[in-house]
């Protein structure tokens, strides 16, 4: 549904972004929208949106250019920090729910340093204009995690891990990772008010797709922490686990889109030994 | 003072019991108004004498009784009742989406103390019907304080009319609203434009619906139909009009800039006022 409702003038902006469904974007926020300020990133490749939870987690939503109908961007990269709870009310202000036929088209607008981040949403002839206040953006933590650091590597079918996560035991501070070679295995353990609770998926079985381990890692990372990837890992297909030689823990959740474009949200843990120095 | 009156038709049930929760939204007590042809629920806001009601519903008996009695004081035929909206909003909620209920019986009676006798009339597995009362207990009022709850009379004239878009769009736009400001600008000009919009420290979002209907009454007014009038009001109670199963009624949104803003609902057999003030900064 092309915006027939234009304010500004677009040639002049430093970022210009317009996308049909505006749903797209919001359900991607909505899986790392844990804490309430983020961080946005534009590049020519799309919008990278990241939140962080102390120096421990972070999480990155990617949203990409080729998502859009229409993408432009001046600078290189443009950077702010933005309240993400109110970006995502205004995206929702038609309904988060498209209903067939209908879905709220998006125009996304900023101007660089110190201006407002505005939105038009449009949706059955109704037009809604947001101007969300931005502020300079600190640098975002650098986990230094890269790919040929990484030690250990699954692919698995997420509804494996949401099973399997939604009847951890909570009363567990932490949530340990145990992978071994042979056996090929994944285990989980927590240890809490009830005891211990292993639960064990083998390399073999038919949720792992891919199982690439070239030594026995143990890392435990805070369940606190953990939690705050539940809502990527209820809307993702496919989970990514990569382990690297610190036991930093990177954990990508493959999603498919409204619309069926394939985005990715991912997260970088802390272990906890490495809280403890 | 004798009232009895017998609702059957499931759809009427449904409607009458959604208003009570309306009303139950808006304030904790309201006063019941009978007279031979019309059931008339009232809420005041702030209680002053005299003051504009927040709300004003009145319902047509005859499309929503099937038996309809009453024997009222003075020649005016009128009963004036106070009574608990919460307690009675719970006493119904069920009611509102039940889709086995056969009928409902109002009475006026007199236990320890005047009350409403409801009667819920439901199926049973036994094939007969099983009844469960609910007496709410009212006050009578006595007819030196009737002038304080009769129907409003504009005392402004309105700077503009027009009917509101599609309610459940508007309800989805002023609840997400909700969580920016205790406060939302309604603003209304002739061209058929209805704005809604709120700001706080770290958003301004405004709403824009066109193309609306505008009222005729309005036609020979001189002024340029693109000015718009706007006032502020609260916000919960905007959202709280909105709530209701409205899909088939009209509602005309008149606005007295910086004033008031009147909503008026019409629908078979009912029609319903709400008078929101306007609220100043907070």
């Amino acid at each position: 549904m092309a915006l027939s409702y234009q304010k500004e003038d677009g040639s002049d902006l430093q970022l210009v972004a317009k996308i049909d469904n505006a749903n797209i974007v919001l359900h991607l926020l909505k899986t790392i929208s844990f804490r309430e300020t983020a961080t946005v990133c534009a590049s020519a490749n799309g919008l990278k949106v990241t939140v962080e939870e102390g120096k421990t987690l972070q999480a990155n939503a990617f949203i990409q250019a080729e998502f859009f109908q229409d993408y432009h961007i001046k600078e290189e990269v443009l950077t702010f920090k933005i309240n993400l709870w109110v970006l995502v009310e205004c995206l929702s202000i038609f309904g988060s729910r498209s209903s067939p036929g209908m879905s709220a088209a998006l125009k996304l607008m900023y101007n660089g340093h110190g201006s407002p981040l505005v939105l038009l949403l449009e949706e059955g002839g109704a037009v809604t204009d947001c101007k969300i206040v931005t502020r300079d953006a600190c640098e975002s933590l650098d986990f230094n995690f890269s790919s040929d650091r990484v030690v250990n590597k699954l692919i698995m079918r997420s509804e494996c891990l949401r099973e399997v996560f939604s009847e951890l035991d909570q009363s567990s501070a932490f949530l340990s990772f145990h992978i071994t070679t042979s056996p090929a295995n994944l285990r989980l353990s927590t240890s809490g008010n009830y005891g211990v609770v292993q639960t064990d998926i083998p390399g073999d079985s038919e949720m792992i797709e891919t199982f690439k381990c070239s030594s026995a890692t143990s890392h435990s990372y805070r369940m606190s922490l953990l939690h705050t990837t539940f809502k990527a890992l209820a809307a993702a297909q496919k989970v990514s686990l990569r382990v690297d030689e610190r036991g930093f823990m990177c954990l990508q959740f493959m999603i498919k889109a409204e619309g069926n474009e394939i985005a990715f949200v991912e997260f970088f843990c802390c272990p906890e030994e490495e809280l403890m120095d | 003072m004798k009232f009895r009156g017998k609702i059957i038709e499931i759809g009427c049930i449904r409607q009458f019991t959604q208003l009570i929760t309306d009303v139950s939204r808006l304030a904790k007590s309201c006063i019941l108004r009978l007279n031979s042809n019309h059931v008339c629920l009232v809420v005041s806001d702030g209680g002053a004498l005299g003051g504009t009601p927040g709300l004003w519903a009145e319902l047509e008996q005859q499309h929503y009784f099937s038996e309809y009695s009453m024997e009222g004081v003075s020649e005016e035929n009128q009963i004036f009742l106070e009574l608990q909206t919460d307690k009675l909003a719970k006493t119904l909620s069920s009611l509102r989406s039940s889709q086995s209920t056969r009928s409902l019986k109002i009475k006026l009676t007199k236990k320890l103390s005047p009350c409403l006798t409801f009667e819920i009339e439901l199926p049973s597995a036994s094939g007969r019907s099983r009844l469960v009362l609910h007496d709410v207990p009212v006050s009578l009022i006595p007819r030196r304080l009737w002038a304080a709850h009769q129907e409003p009379r504009m005392s402004h004239q309105f700077d503009v009319s027009i009917y509101l878009p599609p309610i459940k769009t508007l309800r989805h736009v002023v609840d997400r609203m909700k969580t920016f400001s205790s406060r939302a600008t309604l603003s209304g000009s002739r061209s058929g434009t209805l704005v809604v919009s709120v700001s706080n420290s770290e958003v301004a979002a405004s709403t824009h619906f066109r193309n609306l209907t505008v009222p005729a009454w309005d036609a020979d007014r001189n002024d340029d139909p693109e000015t718009a009038y706007g006032t502020s009001v609260d916000i919960k109670k905007l959202s709280s009009f909105l709530q209701g199963d409205h899909n088939t009624a009209k509602v005309i949104c008149n606005i007295v800039s910086g004033r008031l803003v009147h909503l008026f609902l019409m629908q078979e057999g009912i029609t319903l006022q709400y008078f929101l003030p306007a609220v100043s900064a907070p």
